[in-house]
């Protein structure tokens, strides 16, 4: 059986995120964007539109549509992984960031037009498409987009019996007596609601009960960093 | 008990608390949820009364009816002219409303505007689905031809009109410079090559710095300084908003200082 996991590689608290720095309005060209760093996992996002759609027939009369792109630069791994870029994982995070943030976003606002949102890491540790999204709310909400709340992301999972929050790559990899459980999740914090939700592992429903209330905790106070990013960046303007 | 959780004209982001309980009423960008008042963008708070509601500090320009705006003709159509407004939506300028000249059934419109052509207009009419409609056919409205173009920040539009076109009127009167500010953030100028550059040095100014108090008089100085003039103090009670831009709407965005 597996050894307990009681002390973390990077001495962080069970429930502790590793070290968050954000900042808005970094891209000049961009109508919004963002910087997110947790530990060395680094996410740009950047928003242009609502613009017009093209190509004409992706757009929609009755809403605005989202499309978001993820993408992990060449360099940007540790180099163990296939070469990063362009491929069926990006798409499929692409799909869920873009899933993960359509809920707080009014659309129906902006009929026929797109919203476009750019997520580019130039250095990843695990964790990326929780800062991706984390990023994109950010420069969502910079670009001047109404938006219901932002979309704080964390991840968070099993190493052996422990729940942790915010694992990195170190963490993630399965060692040869421990098992480890991956669990992304972004939420909207003022309704508590789940917005992205995926697994990497096997466990039980009990021990995923028990991360996903880490994960809100988590989640409330990287919404306060995003909106303190923003504010920031505004400071000036109350005047 | 309703309580108010934020001040007047305090930055607030998506998803602030800004008031909880049922005696205040949420306005644009707050929205309702529960007890609770949130807000739903980037914005400036303004509580008027038991109404709560924000300005927005950023985003694309959104066009609103009697809005005054610079705009290019994109196309040629049979019923007038397709015109690109720097906005996610384009414009239609119907023949009517395109020129006081008479137009006769079947004439060449690019006579009256050809392609590429820039020209001052006012939005008559936004529809639900964002049709846009512009008149260019009124006072102070008509065709632009040389000058140059600065594009700015929408949002920055009520701060570079300053109150009642004060700030817009003491650039004109330092540079000698004719000025047209549309409220969708494209800027047109025409004047002595000089002078036309310093309009565009001092307005990239008030677009990055006009969030920092004292604002007026700081570009008062630098204008002084840099024309050698001796600015007459704006009357903020008497200037006047000669660019044509809509006035009630510039004074509700313009904030002081």
């Amino acid at each position: 059986m597996a050894e307990k996991y009681t002390k973390r590689f990077d001495g962080r608290k069970m429930n502790e995120t590793r070290p968050i720095v954000a900042k808005a309005g970094v891209i000049k060209n961009a109508d919004g964007s963002a910087y997110f760093k947790i530990g060395d996992t680094i996410a740009y996002a950047a928003v242009y539109g609502p613009r017009e759609v093209f190509p004409r027939f992706m757009q929609n009369p009755t809403k605005g549509i989202l499309r978001v792109n993820y993408n992990m630069m060449a360099f940007s791994g540790p180099g163990e992984r296939n070469r990063p870029g362009p491929n069926r994982r990006a798409k499929e995070i692409s799909l869920v960031s873009e899933k993960a943030l359509l809920p707080v976003l009014d659309l129906e606002k902006y009929p026929n037009t797109v919203i476009d949102v750019y997520i580019e890491l130039p250095q990843t540790d695990a964790g990326s498409r929780c800062a991706g999204i984390s990023a994109a709310s950010i420069a969502l909400a910079d670009a001047g987009v109404e938006m219901k709340d932002m979309v704080p992301a964390v991840a968070v999972g099993m190493v052996g019996d422990t729940p942790v929050v915010d694992l990195s790559y170190h963490e993630e990899q399965p060692g040869d007596d421990m098992e480890t459980v991956d669990i992304p999740i972004a939420m909207v914090p003022s309704t508590g609601e789940v917005t992205l939700l995926q697994m990497d592992g096997i466990t039980n429903k009990d021990s995923i009960l028990k991360v996903i209330e880490l994960a809100k905790d988590a989640c409330v106070v990287i919404a306060e960093t995003q909106r303190a990013a923003l504010r920031e960046k505004y400071a000036g303007e109350s005047k | 008990m309703s309580e108010l959780k934020i001040g007047e004209r305090e930055v607030v982001v998506p998803g602030q608390l800004l008031a909880v309980g049922m005696d205040f009423l949420p306005s644009h960008g707050t929205y309702r949820l529960g007890e609770q008042i949130i807000a739903n963008r980037l914005g400036v708070s303004v509580v008027e009364g038991k109404v709560i509601k924000t300005i927005p500090l950023a985003g694309v320009y959104l066009p609103k009816r009697n809005d005054i705006v610079i705009g290019r003709v994109l196309d040629i159509l049979s019923m007038g002219w397709r015109v690109e407004l720097k906005s996610p939506y384009t414009g239609l300028i119907p023949i009517k409303d395109g020129t006081f000249e008479f137009i006769p059934r079947g004439a060449d419109l690019s006579r009256y505007y050809s392609i590429g052509e820039y020209f001052v207009g006012k939005i008559t009419n936004v529809s639900g689905q964002n049709l846009i409609d512009v008149s260019v056919k009124g006072q102070g409205l008509h065709k632009l031809r040389g000058g140059r173009f600065v594009k700015v920040n929408t949002n920055k539009v009520p701060r570079i009109i300053g109150k009642k076109g004060s700030m817009v009127s003491m650039i004109k009167q330092a540079t000698d410079c004719k000025i047209t500010v549309g409220q969708n953030g494209l800027i047109w100028l025409m004047g002595e090559p000089a002078m036309e550059n310093l309009v565009v040095k001092t307005i990239k100014k008030i677009e990055n710095e006009s969030h920092i108090s004292g604002l007026t008089n700081r570009i008062k100085e630098f204008l002084e300084t840099a024309t050698g003039k001796k600015l007459e103090a704006i009357n903020e009670e008497s200037g006047d908003n000669s660019n044509g831009s809509d006035d009630s709407n510039n004074q509700s965005k313009e904030r002081d200082e």
